[in-house]
């Protein structure tokens, strides 16, 4: 250990070129697994394994036709798929649109989105206050609402809106609930602009249209999509009577799938910056592994004494072994240090999103021990299997 | 602290026959040396009993060297026997070989070889550090050893803060912290001027009798004149093998030699 002391300045430099990439691999892997749990909470927000069929093809001869375009979607398909395919545990009906709302002298343009009470589940829309509507209000019609944090925002800026009655178009309608905000989409349009009711008040009294603009779906799993979607492009197609060579008139997809990929791509990229960060840490080891054979050379003739006075290879092996561990165990103790204060000097001058937890610092720390181990093992070896008379005569 | 060798009482003890320290019979040793094979030892017999003071001299090649690390058990001979209190060392592991070095044999080298920027105190203490001695104890018998061989003020000094022959004095007081049976000694006076060397020579004196046992190499005939016996090599081969008649004593020679004033 006093060898350590003894080189000082050789010490350091060593003990740099750990700590450099200590904490190159600390802010990497941080700012990696800030990404993905972006990304996580993006799908969170998403669905509980969401399945969606839209109505409107999505393309003939190039041509795509928008939602409006085919009235082919209708409810008893919604009820038909529920029923017939296994492996779904949730479904609701959607249609939407654009709608003027209305509340004294307060209007706002806003979308309008006719839903099944199951809809909030498969959606996770939490009520922030008041409830949701039955399925009795569905069967019945009524006009009743929850609406989102902007609708909130525009219509009743200084009031609870809980109980009051807005005009959605012509129909007034009472508010039975608010929604918790949920900011913006991964592609950036406000999700909480919108006024939620029951599908079947919206198409009467709203709409005043026959089919469905979208359905959507919960499977029981992640597992279950692939399957439950096949059955449903295959059931709605019988249903649809499309001819093999038609193209569907609906489009089916899982959105989660696609945040998936993106979450798989980031983990991807944190995988790839941790090699690179990691390939610091190996010439870190590297830078270790050469002064400690410099060091054995220089100390030859002091094994040597050592040997002859009887020391055993096992105690000339521990003391080097010791020197390379305390070596990288500094560096590792100084790069968790250093990595986490670059991050925090990241987060707060480039903004960046950087995640640290205590087992990224911890695994850090004992990852850098491993590297003097590693290291450490073949000069110490060398330095344990000198011949002491050898050694005693090296100039 | 007076060095009683138990090396002594042992062989007392054992019926009368007296087990000399060191029993090496007919060995020899061959190195590969590129293409040519050499015959450093080329059958080497020699008892050696507890309590001599043995001075071994011999022109370089003449395979002085190689006997001692034999002795040292730092290398094994390639045949012939080596009996070091009755056991034969050519059967040990490397462990038990180091454990030998360590509790029974004292080296004391041409060069000094202490540690640098490590007190003379530390460097003392670090044989006891393999035999796994308690803190308290090494520092203890550290400080004995220091005061018997006349540097008890120094042990807070570093080498390089340290003539020539208080280095060596602290190289001797490593080699005798741990009570061995024997001291090697490998031209030990080769780098002191020769007032110096006679100093180290009363040291080496005074342990012998005090009972230990010391071997000594060189190549200085004044020097092995302070020995009780005189071995000479060449050859590979013991040539001469005679008691000193009237060893030289070295508190005496002192006397009679210009101090240096500092």
């Amino acid at each position: 250990m006093k060898s350590l002391r003894r080189n000082l300045v050789r010490t350091v430099l060593t003990v740099l070129g750990l700590v450099v990439g200590i904490a190159a691999f600390i802010c990497v892997v941080g700012v990696g697994k800030a990404g993905s749990a972006k990304v996580e909470h993006e799908l969170q927000k998403l669905g509980d394994n969401m399945v969606w069929i839209e109505a409107g093809s999505r393309a003939t001869n190039g041509v795509r036709f928008g939602t409006r375009e085919t009235k082919s979607l209708t409810v008893e398909d919604s009820r038909a798929i529920f029923a017939e395919i296994p492996g779904l545990k949730r479904m609701s009906p959607n249609v939407d649109g654009r709608v003027q709302v209305v509340n004294g002298t307060q209007n706002w343009n806003t979308t309008y989105r006719g839903v099944a009470p199951e809809y909030f589940d498969i959606r996770r829309w939490e009520v922030q206050t008041g409830t949701i509507f039955t399925h009795d209000d569905v069967d019945r019609d009524v006009p009743v609402c929850l609406l989102g944090q902007t609708v909130v925002e525009n219509l009743f800026p200084n009031e609870d809106p809980v109980g009051k009655s807005i005009r959605v178009q012509a129909m007034p309608c009472r508010v039975i609930g608010v929604f918790q905000p949920k900011g913006a989409s991964a592609s950036g349009w406000d999700q909480d602009d919108f006024v939620a009711m029951p599908y079947t008040t919206a198409m009467k009294r709203i709409g005043g249209t026959s089919w469905l603009d979208d359905i959507f779906f919960s499977a029981t799993s992640r597992n279950a999509i692939p399957i439950a979607t096949r059955q449903a492009v295959a059931l709605l197609r019988e249903r649809h009577h499309l001819h093999p060579d038609e193209p569907d008139d609906f489009n089916i997809r899982s959105p989660e799938d696609v945040i998936r990929l993106q979450l798989q791509s980031s983990q991807i990229f944190t995988l790839l910056l941790g090699t690179i960060a990691s390939l610091a840490l190996l010439v870190g080891g590297i830078g270790i592994m050469n002064i400690m054979l410099v060091s054995v050379t220089e100390r030859t003739r002091e094994i040597g004494v050592r040997l002859a006075i009887g020391a055993t290879e096992a105690d000339i092996q521990f003391q080097f072994l010791a020197e390379a561990v305390a070596i990288s165990f500094l560096g590792g103790l100084l790069g968790v240090v250093a990595g986490v204060g670059a991050s925090s000097l990241f987060q707060t001058t480039l903004q960046w999103d950087i995640q640290l937890t205590p087992q990224l610092l911890i695994s850090s720390g004992l990852f850098a021990a491993g590297i003097g181990i590693f290291f450490g093992y073949y000069p110490s070896r060398k330095a344990s299997q000198l011949n002491p008379i050898e050694a005693l005569r090296y100039e | 602290m007076v060095i009683v060798n138990p090396a002594t009482t042992k062989n007392a003890d054992a019926a009368g026959v007296s087990t000399p320290l060191v029993g090496v019979h007919d060995i020899r040793k061959n190195y590969q040396l590129g293409e040519t094979e050499v015959h450093a030892l080329r059958g080497v017999s020699v008892r050696i009993h507890a309590g001599d003071f043995v001075a071994i001299m011999g022109a370089s090649g003449s395979g002085k060297s190689t006997f001692m690390n034999i002795l040292g058990c730092l290398d094994k001979p390639t045949s012939g026997q080596y009996l070091l209190e009755g056991t034969d060392v050519s059967a040990l592991t490397k462990k038990e070989l180091a454990r030998i070095r360590n509790q029974k044999i004292g080296f004391v080298f041409q060069g000094f070889n202490l540690l640098g920027r490590t007190t003379a105190l530390e460097n003392t203490e670090l044989p006891m550090l393999y035999s796994r001695t308690h803190k308290n104890d090494r520092e203890r018998r550290a400080r004995e050893a220091l005061v018997q061989v006349g540097l008890g003020d120094r042990a807070d000094h570093f080498p390089s803060q340290l003539s020539g022959g208080q280095q060596q004095r602290v190289a001797i007081a490593r080699a005798l912290v741990s009570q061995p049976r024997m001291l090697l000694a490998d031209e030990p006076t080769g780098n002191l001027d020769s007032r110096t060397s006679v100093e180290v020579m009363e040291i080496f004196q005074k342990l012998n009798a005090d009972g230990l046992t010391i071997i000594l190499v060189t190549h200085e005939p004044d020097i092995a004149q302070f020995a009780k016996r005189e071995i000479v090599f060449r050859d590979g081969q013991i040539k001469r093998d005679d008691v000193v008649e009237v060893p030289h004593v070295a508190s005496e020679v002192l006397k009679t030699m210009p101090t240096i004033k500092d």
